[in-house]
């Protein structure tokens, strides 16, 4: 028995809930996670090897091989691409030696490619052993690579350091905010613990009243309102009720969550015990994408100083019984886990496989307890509802939609970043605000979202109009939006998908199969019909919000982009299989030493 | 004993014990709603998605969806059976079903969905995907080329000391079922038998044991699947 492994399973009291944590720690310690340790963890935890193996399995960053000394996650999301992502991934692959999914020879250095970081206004982008390298070029890798030859500690291969917090010494990364617009609620004064002290003279339901009145709606993107799902909260019978903040933000071009734990860490915690006042809850949990393991100590001491200033821990704020505690859960890549009731298998320590409905999270979440899953961005805007009245809030914004929205905006643009704008912006103003030009198409609300060109910049940024939960891609002519967007977008949802349901598992790789076979210039105008049929297939049958808008960059853009499948399109045939007979016989044709008159 | 909960299916009037799921529900009134991951019994997946029907007008999971009163749900509509015959043609060209030379023919529900529905050939194109099989278990195959991630196996059998002997490994279209080959080797026969049992197709097949009963006798051979709850007009 291995000793270390023991005292990781030893400080997860051998609990198999925590096998996320487990297999965090052991990973981050010895770089993979050796099958040694799985049957050690079995044993220890009185489970079966294949059921530690169907967690491990799951996540994108645990590696049952060694992946390196060093180990580069070079992104590699549409935006990285539009970025130069290729000339930076082509000098990584020159300078090591090995391509990408390997590691060099002496096993030092290891390439591997990963979803969008979080990263999109400063790519290209890569995590190096946790560390975040932003705005890479070729000669920067070329740097990188021979202090990775030379030994170096990771932290002493940056050239910079980002502004605000990032420069603080628990962080010190090469992260910039890029806040480009601060708005009324969330970056503007705070005080921080005075919402609290507010709080705690009213009563459990008058705070909830309030966020009701407030209309807020969640911020994640699918807008549920946050006062109703904390009432359904604490109306269902459990012994126990927790709160989760989901700060999971893998939507590829989404990274204001990043800004708000870098900068406003105190009020997204000081809006987590507020939830947990609310909702009678003890417990909060923060549900951190890896990506963001960067900012782990950081958020740690913060919430140790929190505890030691009586605003988390017993008694908060002077009030008797009112107790809240926070830890921090860590994902370990799997953009799924960004959906609430997958998120919550993932922090019971197992396949982040979003759950059926019903039961709904609010009735039977977090170890089958009535569980609140609040957005980050969400959280904070109910400190300041709190603080300054629901009635303020409701000024901002439009009827349906309250208050302020984060955005983030990346792609073809001069000023990508976080723009904290008021609801029922038009997408034509937001464009001017960031600096586009030579526009092609947005795509809002990530790959999950919708793509839109210039017949829809009139509509708004609202719930009424154009619900999003902020991701705003700009992409200029000069792009191939089917090539360079499209099909890089279903290739991550063919990543991504949890592979439960059948329709997201399969139809997912033979949507791309038929976009490809488009592309390739075998597209015939049945293929755009079938096209459209297979990809409402999707929408219907799916269970979870990723499954029914997986096919959405197809659909969206058959839609909105109709010329720039037909262009591709053969009208003068009925029928193209697309079966390459050449290239199907080519083995043998070169084994016998002989090519047929095809 | 509590009241019964009375709904519709198809404009059928039906009963259902309170907190019964839609499809048991269904299956007791002898409607037909077809599924694949769905074993009378177990808690419900919801994944293969064939049991989807449509109730106000959106589709649900017929196995996940708790009968509630005076519900009316569609079922046998073109809308539906359509979406269904799609699903079952996924389910063939994502794998390697190939009928006449696997044990399970006859008594496999794929094979027996695919004659309900009168797939001819799949929309889809075949993906012809290069599966591995693993014989690493002395008591089991595990044949993934006909594997359709039901769950059947992971959620309804444990060896006798309640341990799980299979589960899902990796995730998407790289999804597989995963043998724990140690924990099998100590399995009765009889519970061998009982895996093969309950998987739907042949992806589980008992090692050193043949065929006990000839093709052309077997459970779908001579009727539908489906055919004890409803038969096909």
């Amino acid at each position: 028995m291995s000793t270390y492994v023991k005292n990781i399973i030893d400080k997860y009291n051998n609990d198999e809930t925590r096998l996320m944590d487990i297999l965090i720690d052991i990973q981050s310690e010895i770089g993979y996670i050796p099958n040694e340790a799985v049957e050690q963890i079995s044993q220890s935890l009185n489970i079966s090897i294949v059921d530690v193996e169907q967690t491990l399995t799951f996540y994108h960053f645990f590696s049952q091989k060694p992946i390196g000394d060093y180990v580069v996650y070079l992104n590699n999301s549409v935006v990285a691409n539009m970025m130069g992502r290729s000339e930076v991934a082509k000098t990584f692959e020159e300078e090591v030696g090995c391509g990408f999914n390997n590691v060099s020879d002496d096993g030092k250095i290891g390439l591997y490619s990963t979803a969008c970081i979080g990263m999109s206004d400063q790519e290209p982008a890569a995590i190096i052993n946790g560390c975040v390298f932003t705005k890479l070029s070729p000669a920067r890798v070329k740097d990188i690579v021979a202090d990775m030859r030379a030994g170096k500690n990771v932290k002493e291969m940056f050239n910079e350091y980002g502004d605000g917090q990032n420069n603080s010494e628990l962080i010190k990364s090469m992260v910039f905010n890029n806040i480009r617009k601060r708005g009324e609620v969330l970056f503007s004064d705070y005080e921080n613990g005075a919402a609290l002290k507010k709080v705690v003279t009213m009563t459990q339901d008058e705070v909830i009243e309030e966020v009701k009145t407030s209309y807020i709606r969640g911020r994640g993107g699918a807008g549920f309102p946050t006062g109703l799902k904390w009432d359904f909260c604490r109306k269902s019978e459990g012994e126990i009720r927790y709160l989760i903040c989901n700060a999971d933000e893998g939507e590829p071009g989404t990274f204001k969550e990043r800004v708000i734990l870098t900068e406003l860490p105190k009020m997204l915690f000081e809006g987590m015990a507020i939830a947990g006042y609310a909702l009678d809850a003890k417990n909060g949990v923060l549900y951190l994408r890896s990506e963001y393991t960067y900012l782990k100590d950081y958020l740690e001491n913060i919430i140790q100083e929190l505890r030691e200033t009586n605003q988390l821990g017993e008694n908060i704020a002077g009030k008797q019984g009112f107790d809240f505690d926070i830890r921090i859960q860590f994902g370990a890549g799997a953009y799924v886990c960004g959906e609430e009731s997958a998120l919550i298998e993932s922090a019971e320590g197992k396949r982040g496989e979003p759950r059926n409905r019903p039961p709904f999270p609010v009735q039977k979440g977090y170890m089958q307890q009535p569980t609140v899953v609040n957005n980050a961005e969400t959280l904070c805007s109910v400190v300041k509802i709190l603080l300054k009245g629901a009635d303020w809030y409701t000024m901002m914004g439009t009827r349906e939609s309250s208050g302020t929205k984060l955005i983030s905006v990346s792609g073809d643009c001069r000023y990508p970043g976080v723009y904290e704008i008021e609801w029922g912006l038009r997408i034509r103003d937001m464009l001017e605000m960031v600096g586009a030009e030579d526009i092609q198409a947005v795509q809002v609300g990530g790959p999950s979202g919708t793509c839109i060109g210039e017949r829809s910049f009139k509509r708004t940024i609202c719930y009424e109009d154009f619900p999003t939960g902020g991701s705003m891609m700009i992409i200029d002519n000069k792009r191939n939006l089917l090539k360079d967007v499209v099909k890089h977008f279903m290739d991550f949802f063919i990543e991504e998908s949890c592979g439960s349901c059948v329709p997201c598992r399969a139809l997912t790789v033979i949507l791309k199969n038929k976009l490809q076979k488009i592309l390739d210039g075998n597209g015939v105008m049945n293929d755009l019909t079938e096209l459209k049929k297979w990809c409402n297939m999707m929408k219907q049958a799916n269970r979870c919000g990723l499954g029914q808008t997986a096919a959405n960059p197809i659909l969206t853009t058959l839609e909105n982009f109709p010329e720039e499948y037909e262009k591709l399109i053969n009208k003068d045939i009925d029928f193209n299989s697309g079966f390459d007979l050449s290239a199907a016989v080519g083995e043998s044709c070169e084994a016998v030493g002989r090519t047929p008159n095809l | 004993m509590s009241e019964k909960i009375k709904f519709t299916i198809d404009g059928k009037e039906c009963f259902a014990e309170p907190g019964q799921n839609i499809l048991d529900a269904a299956t007791d009134n002898g409607v037909y709603i077809p599924a694949l991951c769905h074993m009378r019994g177990i808690k419900p997946a919801g994944s293969c998605r064939l049991c989807n029907v449509k109730i106000a007008g959106r589709l649900m999971t017929a196995c996940t969806t708790p009968v509630e009163h005076g519900m009316d749900i569609e079922n046998d509509i073109p809308e539906i059976q359509g979406l269904r015959l799609a699903i079952i043609e996924m389910l063939f060209v994502e794998g390697n079903h190939f009928c006449p030379a696997c044990e399970k023919s006859g008594n496999c529900e794929l094979q027996a969905l695919a004659y309900r529905y009168q797939m001819m050939v799949p929309r889809f194109p075949y993906e012809f995907p290069v599966k591995e099989i693993d014989a690493s278990s002395p008591k089991l195959i595990i044949d993934r080329n006909r594997c359709i991630l039901c769950k059947r196996c992971i959620r309804s059998f444990t060896d006798e000391n309640g341990k799980n002997i299979f589960a899902f490994k990796k995730r998407g279209h790289k999804l597989q079922i995963n043998i724990d080959a140690k924990l099998s080797a100590n399995l009765s026969d009889e519970m061998a038998q009982k895996a093969m049992d309950i998987c739907p197709v042949g992806a589980i097949i008992r090692k050193e044991k043949g065929f006990d009963q000839p093709i052309g006798t077997r459970k779908y051979d001579k009727v539908p699947i489906g055919s004890d709850i409803k038969s096909v007009i």
